[in-house]
């Protein structure tokens, strides 16, 4: 690759740089407001004017992860000293841990449906997109269009009828429904995006190890995947980011054995309707696996991203 | 190492009929050209015999056995493709292994192979680089190593030099050509560039829009070309076309042009009507007595040689010759030419009418 393009002025870099982390603080303070609420208290949590400088306490994540009864001061002399620092934080507001909570099987659920379809929807993205993208498919052009019409519309416009389907079927709060949903969902976008990677991949790879001696099935999977890990990649994180934060079908679909963390965590803020730190608290930590994935990621993501827009 | 044969090969993309009816035979050993324009066939043809396409019809004989529908894996070929195909997720050592390890060869023999293979080629040194910073040159040798690695049947070669810079594409011709004879393996060769055809080949095919205009070595297409095609896309300048109205008889040696009797080699193909008198331009001499007359219109100096364009009464004609002839432009002269070169084409039919000259060389495809 070469440019032509003149280097930009000291102050040219200087105003970009400014606006970049100007945008970039816009951006970050709801989710350091999230991360923060966390550690609040709740009086604090919803005081107003907001407080910015605050007495952090774990108080949030013990909610989160902890089902509590009020006692009485006889049951609290009863169950005797504390025993360890979230038992002792539970005490000071009158309350006993009567077990876990069950934000853990949610959490789990989340992480069950969401690598799950993800998965799913990579294998039989690649597949798809790399057969119409080499060979000669019957109405291809109007296969793809199809394809990419169930995009036209939210899947949410078709919530009943998917619901009374999943009823009939059975797959009502069952991780197997949730999982062949997303997949269903996101499988137009993988395999547009990925017959755009593969594409690229010159055809006279295949053929060489076609030559060399090896199958179809063999040059797909030793010379086609490592060249599309890119595409795949960058796929599989949007992939994932759409089931990961998937609320609506969530909350119609999924109720129990099957539901996943959002429909779950505004559960959490309880009957009084003041438990926001352990809200907090849920968001935070459901947040860290798409930032690890992406994370690990992002290599391939920032070169999947500009992937094809420079010719080499 | 093995003979190959095309046998009335023709390959139909939808609608367009890429290849037709094709028949050839490429002995044991010999290095081939396909030769032709872009979009002349010749590439299909290459991948048919490779397996990278199936024909429509007709049969491919690779050592005798017939071909023509099993995929490239069981063929036993080499490719080297125009744009090289190197794995770019791979280094320069596993490039050229990797067609051995398809067949499970043990690795300290794989290893022993491709250090072999490496000296051949004077890339023992990169072995271990990743192939994507490597030069054109380079790329081209670690292309060449992936083919010659397990000792194919033939090598498949489709405009391997296509991709490297003119200074570097004579170089690597020659060390083609030395490493074909070498190894002494039936080498099929995809060009368009004539010169190369006529430099590295032992035969030749010339096609254009899918036919086979012409088979044979070098010399003979170059003298006999069978179609006025070949005669055109083939010497640089290629031959010129003096086209008149007339007639030639069977066993005749004399064509009349523009009232000038000009001297042929005999003719054993009568024919009447629109003709091409075609002379090489190193067969055209300038000579004041001659009795068919041309105006100069250009001259290009080459050096050694020099060409000139002159106007005749049928049409221009270029003459090579010597660069120390003074030639002056508006300069009316005689034309001559060798009798002994001069072929006659049908100027509607484009085909070379037979002679006792090219009789023993004309193929029409």
């Amino acid at each position: 690759m070469s440019f032509s393009v003149t280097e930009p002025s000291k102050g040219t870099k200087w105003l970009a740089g400014v606006l970049v982390i100007g945008y970039a603080c816009i951006t970050l303070v709801p989710l350091l407001w999230i991360i923060a609420t966390g550690f609040k208290s709740p009086t604090d949590s919803i005081a107003y004017p907001p407080i910015v400088v605050f007495e952090p306490t774990l108080e949030g994540y013990v909610n989160l992860f902890t089902e509590r009864t009020r006692a009485t001061p006889d049951m609290l002399e009863a169950a005797g000293e504390p025993q360890t620092w979230y038992d002792e934080i539970v005490r000071e507001r009158g309350t006993v841990i009567s077990g876990p909570s069950r934000y853990g099987e949610r959490f789990l659920n989340s992480v069950i449906i969401g690598f799950g379809s993800t998965f799913l929807c990579m294998v039989l993205g690649t597949m798809a997109a790399y057969a119409f993208s080499r060979f000669k498919v019957p109405l291809k052009d109007d296969l793809l269009f199809f394809i990419l019409s169930t995009r036209m519309m939210p899947p949410i416009a078709v919530a009943i009828p998917i619901f009374l389907m999943f009823r009939n079927l059975g797959l009502n709060d069952t991780h197997l429904g949730m999982i062949l949903l997303y997949t269903a969902v996101n499988l137009s976008l993988s395999v547009w995006l990925l017959k755009g990677f593969i594409d690229e991949i010159p055809i006279e790879y295949e053929e060489a190890a076609l030559i060399d001696g090896y199958t179809r099935f063999q040059a797909f999977y030793k010379v086609v995947l490592p060249q599309a890990a890119t595409g795949i990649a960058s796929t599989a994180i949007f992939c994932l980011i759409f089931a990961w934060n998937e609320y609506a079908f969530a909350v119609l679909l999924t109720s129990g054995t099957a539901q996943t963390a959002p429909p779950f965590i505004p559960t959490i803020i309880g009957t009084s309707g003041k438990d926001w730190p352990a809200v907090a608290a849920g968001a935070t930590i459901f947040l860290v696996p798409v930032m690890v994935f992406t994370i690990l990621l992002r290599k391939h993501l920032l070169r999947g991203i500009t992937f094809g827009a420079v010719r080499k | 190492m093995a003979q190959i044969r095309i046998e009335n090969v023709r390959k139909d993309f939808g609608s367009f009929n890429a290849v037709k009816s094709s028949t050839f035979t490429i002995e044991d050993g010999e290095f081939f050209m396909l030769l032709g324009p872009s979009g002349c066939g010749k590439t299909t043809t290459l991948r048919m015999m490779a397996g990278l396409e199936l024909p429509t019809s007709g049969e491919i004989y690779i050592d005798g056995e017939e071909v023509g529908m099993k995929p490239a894996s069981q063929r036993d070929i080499a490719f080297v493709f125009q744009m090289f195909a190197l794995y770019p997720h791979m280094n320069v050592g596993k490039n050229i292994s990797y067609p051995l390890r398809s067949q499970g060869m043990p690795a300290a023999q794989i290893k022993k192979k491709v250090g072999e293979i490496a000296e051949i080629l004077g890339i023992t040194d990169i072995l271990n680089k990743p192939v994507g910073g490597l030069s054109g040159g380079d790329r081209q040798r670690v292309a060449l190593g992936r083919a010659i690695v397990r000792d194919p049947k033939a090598f498949f070669m489709d405009e391997p030099l296509g991709a490297l810079d003119a200074e570097f594409r004579e170089h690597m011709s020659e060390e083609l050509r030395a490493l074909h004879d070498r190894m002494n393996a039936t080498t099929v060769y995809v060009t368009h560039d004539q010169l190369e055809a006529m430099q590295m080949g032992d035969k030749i095919v010339v096609m254009n829009h899918g036919s086979v205009e012409q088979f044979g070595v070098p010399q003979d297409i170059y003298d006999w070309p069978a179609t006025k095609f070949v005669a055109q896309f083939i010497g640089s300048p290629s031959m010129n076309f003096l086209d008149f109205n007339g007639m030639i008889g069977n066993g005749g040696d004399q064509v009349c042009l523009n009232d000038v009797t000009l001297n042929i080699p005999e003719s054993i193909e009568g024919a009447k009507g629109a003709l091409s008198f075609g002379v090489r331009p190193e067969h055209v001499k300038l000579d004041d007595a001659a009795p068919y007359r041309g105006r100069v219109k250009a001259t290009e100096y080459l050096g050694t040689t020099q060409i000139v364009t002159l106007e005749t009464a049928n049409g221009d004609v270029k003459a090579r010759v010597a660069s120390s002839d003074k030639v002056n432009v508006g300069d009316q002269t005689g034309l001559s030419f060798d009798a002994r070169t001069i072929t006659l084409f049908n100027a509607e039919t484009g085909l070379a009418l037979r002679s006792q000259a090219n009789k023993g060389v004309l193929i029409h495809g």
